[in-house]
C-alpha cells in the first residue's frame, strides 16, 4: 500500500471529483456529527455543488447530500479517487 | 414482571417521560433518521388521535398518538429524528433515555430505502440497546424511482428482526406494519438481533468491562451497550444510569 | 438478590476502569466504535441492496442546479418567499372580513341577551364590548393569514426546499457569526414571532440559537401586517395618485421588511461580538431529496394546529387585554377617561419619537396582541367605549389626519410597529425556550430600545431639517 499518498483538504476537490477520507482534523460536536453521518476514514465523498456564494459546499456521502462550510471541509483530509 | 412492577413502570413513564398509558396499552417508540418519513408513518397510524408537546423539562418536541388494531390498543411515541443514538445532542439523549429507561414495549425504527447504509447505523445501535425492535423500510416508492432494490427477506435474515417495507405516503405496507406490531404485542414475533462485531481493540475493551457491568446492572440493560457508552466517555449516560437505576433499586426495595 | 449494596461506588469503579482504557487508546475509541458500526452497516447493505446506476443526472440534481445556482438561486428564492407572503396577505382579506362580520354580528346578539338577562351596563361592557370584542377581532385578523401561511410553509418544508434556503444564505449569516438556519426561523417569524422562536430549535449551537431568538421580532408577523399595510396605503400611497396606491404601499412594506432583515443582521453581528461572543459553530446541513408533499394531509393538519393556536391565544391573551382596555376607556377620572389621562402623560415621550401619547399608549396596550393596536388607537381618538374597526381606508385617513397625523407620524408609527417589544405570547415562548429571565428580558428590551432610538432620530432629524 502506497503510504505516500498525497492528501488534500476536502474543500479543494472540484465539483464531480470523489475523495476518500483519510483523516478528520475537526474536534468536538462537529467531529461527532460528521462521523455519525458516515464520514469515517475510508469513505468516498463526492463534491456535488457549491452555494451561490461559494460556501457552503454540498457533498454526497453514502447517498446523502450534506452541506459543509469551507473552513470545516478544509479540515478533512482526502485522497483523490 | 409482578403487578406492582408493571404499575410502577407506568408511573415512571408518566413522571419522567410525560407519557400516560391505559391498562393493556402497548407502547411503541418510533425512531429514525430525519427526513425518512417518520412523521408520515406516525400520522398514518395515529390519525388525529395525537397530541404534541415537549419532553418533560426539555425543549424537545414530543408527539404521542394512539391507535387500535384488532383488540389491541397501541400508544406510539414519536422520538426526535436522530442520526445516531450515541447521544451527542439533546435530541439523541431524549431518544436514548426513552428507549433505555422508558422501556417501550417495542421500538419501531423507520429507515429510508434510498440510503439504507446510513440508516442502518441507527438501527444497529438501537438493536444493541434492546431486542424488542421492528424495522420499517420506508420510501420504497422513492427507491423504485431511483432504480434501487431492497431485498427485504435478505435484510430480515441479516438483521434478525422483523422488517416491513412501506411507502407510507401512499399508504402502502401500513397494514403489514400494524399486523407485525400486533404480533409483537402478543409475543409472537421472535427477534434475534444481529450483534455488532467491533474491531479487536474495541472487543477486547468490551470483554474487560462486561462481567463487572453485568454484576452491577443485571438484566436491566445490555451490558455490551453500557460498556460501549462508558468507553466512549458518555458522561450524560452515566448520569442517566444513576438517575434511573437508582429509581429501579428503590422500587425493588419496595417490592420486596 | 439485588445489587443495592453501594451501587454508586461500584459504578464509579467501572467508570474509572473504562476511562483508563479509553485514554490509553489515544482517545480514538469513540471514532473506532462509529467506524465499526458502519463496517457492519456496509456489509448488510451490500447484501440486501442492489442498484442500477443511471448515467443521466436525476431530477433532484437538475432542480438543485437551478435552485442553488448563482444566477437563478436567489431570484427564485425571493420570488417564492414573496409569493408566499403575497398569497397570505391577499388571500386572508376576504375570510377575515367574513369571520369578522359573523363574530361582530354575534356580539350584537350577545348584547341583546345580556340586556334581556338584566345585566348591568358595566358588565355587558366589560364582558361583551371588552373581552369578546377583542377576542373576535384577534380571531378575525389572525386566523385566515395563519391558516394560509403555515400550510404553505409546511408544503415548502415537505418538498425539501427549506434547507436549500439555508444553503443559499448561510454565507451571509456566517459573516455575522450566526447560522444559516436562522433564515428559516425568520421566515417562520413572518407567520408568527412566537412560532419563529420555537423554530429556533433547529439551530444546534446554543449561542446561535439565542441570537436567532433575540432578533426574531425584527421580522413583522401576520398580526402586524394589517397595521403596516393600512398605514402605508393611506399615507404613502395616498401621497401619489390613488392609481398607484397599492404599488407604492407594497414598495413601502417591502422596504420595511428589508429594513427589518438588515437590522437583524446588524444586531446579530453586534451580539456575536459582545454579549454572545463565542466560537463560530459549524454547519452540517442535510439537503434531502425533493419529494412530492402530501398536500391534502399537510393542509388539513396545519390548519387544525393553527386554528387551535389562534383560538387559545385569543382567549388567553386578547380577551383579558380587551377587558383591561375597556375599563381604561370607560372609567372616568374627572373629565377624562383613564386612557385620556394616560395618553396625556405619555404625550411628551410619544412626541419625541414622532408619535403621540395615544399611539404610544395603543402600542403599550397592544402588548398582548399586536392586532388590537389600531382598533385601540381609533377607540382612543374617538373616545368611543369600545375598540373600533374602520370601514374604509379613507375613513381611517380622515380620523388620523383630524387627530394631527402628518406623514412623519405615519413614518414613525410604521417604524415603531416594526421595531418594538414582542407580544406576550412571543415573550412567553422565549421564556420557555431559553429557560432564563435574563434572555427573555433582552428579547423585550433589544427591539424596544432600537425602536425608540431610530424613531427619535428620524423624528428629530425631520423636524430639524424643517421637513415637517
Amino acid at each position: 500500500m502506497n503510504t505516500l499518498l498525497t492528501t488534500i483538504p476536502l474543500s479543494t476537490i472540484s465539483i464531480g471529483a470523489i475523495g476518500q477520507i483519510v483523516s478528520l482534523n475537526v474536534q468536538g460536536l462537529l467531529r461527532r456529527r460528521i462521523l455519525d453521518l458516515g464520514m469515517v476514514p475510508g469513505t468516498p465523498v463526492q463534491c456535488i455543488r457549491k452555494s451561490p456564494a461559494g460556501d457552503p459546499i454540498a457533498y454526497l456521502v453514502r447517498d446523502t447530500l450534506i452541506a459543509l462550510r469551507n473552513e470545516d471541509a478544509s479540515q478533512i483530509s482526502v485522497t483523490l479517487l | 414482571m409482578t403487578q406492582l412492577n408493571i404499575e410502577e413502570h407506568h408511573r415512571i413513564l408518566r413522571e419522567h417521560f410525560g407519557i400516560t398509558t391505559t391498562p393493556g396499552q402497548f407502547t411503541v417508540a418510533l425512531a429514525g433518521n430525519p427526513n425518512v418519513g417518520k412523521s408520515t408513518v406516525f400520522n398514518a397510524l395515529t390519525g388525529l388521535h395525537q397530541h404534541t408537546g415537549n419532553w418533560p423539562g426539555k425543549t424537545v418536541d414530543n408527539a404521542q398518538g394512539s391507535f387500535t388494531y384488532r383488540d389491541r390498543s397501541f400508544l406510539m411515541v414519536d422520538l426526535p429524528g436522530t442520526y445516531s443514538i450515541l447521544a451527542h445532542t439533546i435530541e439523541e439523549q431524549v431518544a436514548r433515555d426513552f428507549i433505555c429507561f422508558g422501556k417501550p414495549d417495542v421500538t419501531l425504527v423507520v429507515l429510508d430505502a434510498t440510503c439504507l447504509e446510513r440508516n442502518l447505523n441507527l438501527a444497529l445501535q438501537i438493536m444493541e440497546i434492546t431486542p424488542k425492535i421492528i424495522v420499517c423500510v420506508n420510501l420504497m416508492d422513492e427507491a423504485i424511482k431511483k432504480n434501487i432494490t431492497v431485498h427485504i427477506a435478505t435484510l430480515q435474515k441479516e438483521l434478525g428482526v422483523p422488517v416491513v417495507p412501506t411507502a407510507a405516503r401512499n399508504g402502502e405496507g401500513l397494514g403489514d406494519l400494524r399486523q407485525v406490531l400486533y404480533e409483537m404485542s402478543l409475543g409472537l414475533a421472535l427477534t434475534n438481533p444481529r450483534q455488532i462485531i467491533y474491531s479487536l481493540e474495541v472487543e477486547t475493551a468490551i470483554q474487560e468491562l462486561v462481567p463487572k457491568i453485568s454484576r452491577f446492572i443485571g438484566h436491566t440493560l445490555n451490558p455490551r451497550w453500557v460498556a460501549l457508552r462508558l468507553l466512549d466517555g458518555d458522561q450524560a449516560f452515566i448520569a442517566s444510569i444513576i438517575h434511573y437505576l437508582d429509581l429501579e433499586n428503590t422500587l425493588q426495595e419496595l417490592a420486596v | 438478590m439485588s445489587a443495592i449494596i453501594k451501587p454508586m461506588i461500584t459504578l464509579k469503579e467501572i467508570c474509572t476502569e473504562a476511562e483508563a482504557i479509553r485514554l490509553t487508546s489515544q482517545n480514538s475509541l469513540g471514532d473506532k466504535i462509529v467506524s465499526d458500526i458502519y463496517v457492519n452497516a456496509e456489509t448488510i447493505a451490500n447484501l440486501a441492496v442492489t442498484r442500477q446506476l443511471s448515467e443521466r443526472p436525476n431530477l433532484d440534481s437538475r432542480l438543485d442546479d437551478i435552485l442553488t445556482s448563482r444566477l437563478l438561486g436567489f431570484p427564485i428564492m425571493l420570488l417564492l418567499l414573496s409569493g408566499v407572503f403575497w398569497l397570505t396577505i391577499t388571500g386572508a382579506n376576504l375570510p377575515s372580513e367574513i369571520i369578522g362580520n359573523a363574530l361582530f354580528a354575534f356580539q350584537d346578539q350577545l348584547v341583546l341577551w345580556f340586556n334581556l338577562a338584566g345585566a348591568p351596563t358595566w358588565l355587558t361592557g366589560l364582558l361583551v364590548l371588552g373581552m369578546y370584542r377583542s377576542l373576535a377581532w384577534v380571531v378575525a385578523v389572525m386566523l385566515p393569514p395563519m391558516a394560509i401561511f403555515f400550510p404553505l410553509f409546511t408544503l415548502l418544508e415537505d418538498l425539501g426546499y427549506l434547507p436549500r434556503i439555508a444553503f443559499n444564505l448561510d454565507n451571509m449569516f456566517k459573516k455575522c457569526q450566526a447560522c444559516g438556519k436562522q433564515i428559516l426561523t425568520m421566515c417562520m417569524g413572518f407567520g408568527c414571532n412566537a412560532a419563529g422562536i420555537v423554530a429556533c430549535r433547529i439551530i444546534d449551537s446554543p449561542r446561535e440559537r439565542l441570537i436567532a431568538i433575540l432578533t426574531n421580532n425584527f421580522v413583522p408577523c401576520n398580526g402586524r401586517f394589517p397595521t403596516l399595510i393600512a398605514l402605508a396605503t393611506i399615507f404613502m400611497g395616498g401621497l401619489v395618485s390613488s392609481k398607484y396606491e397599492t404599488v407604492i404601499a407594497s414598495l413601502v412594506i417591502t422596504l420595511l421588511v428589508l429594513l427589518g432583515i438588515l437590522i437583524t443582521f446588524a444586531v446579530s453581528w453586534v451580539l456575536s461580538h459582545t454579549i454572545l461572543k463565542g466560537e463560530t459553530s459549524s454547519l452540517v446541513l442535510e439537503l434531502p431529496p425533493y419529494r412530492k408533499p402530501q398536500i391534502g394531509a399537510i393542509i388539513y393538519r396545519s390548519m387544525i394546529d393553527r386554528t387551535s393556536f389562534v383560538l387559545k391565544r385569543a382567549m388567553i391573551m386578547a380577551a383579558p387585554a380587551g377587558a383591561i382596555t375597556w375599563i381604561l376607556a370607560n372609567v372616568y377620572i374627572g373629565q377624562s377617561t383613564m386612557i385620556g389621562h394616560l395618553a396625556a402623560w405619555l404625550q411628551p415621550l410619544g412626541y419625541a419619537i414622532g408619535l403621540d401619547g395615544f399611539i404610544l399608549l395603543a402600542f403599550i396596550l397592544g402588548l398582548p396582541a399586536n392586532e388590537i393596536v389600531v382598533p385601540i388607537l381609533l377607540m382612543s381618538y374617538l373616545s368611543s367605549g369600545q375598540i373600533l374597526e374602520f370601514d374604509s381606508l379613507n375613513e381611517l385617513r380622515e380620523i388620523l389626519i383630524t387627530h394631527g397625523w402628518t406623514w412623519i407620524t405615519a413614518v414613525c408609527t410604521l417604524l415603531f410597529c416594526l421595531l418594538h417589544w414582542p407580544c406576550t405570547t412571543t415573550l412567553l415562548s422565549a421564556y420557555k425556550e431559553t429557560g432564563s429571565k435574563k434572555w427573555t428580558f433582552l428579547t423585550f428590551f433589544i427591539p424596544t430600545i432600537i425602536g425608540f432610538v431610530i424613531c427619535f432620530t428620524v423624528a428629530q432629524s425631520a423636524r430639524l431639517l424643517g421637513l415637517v
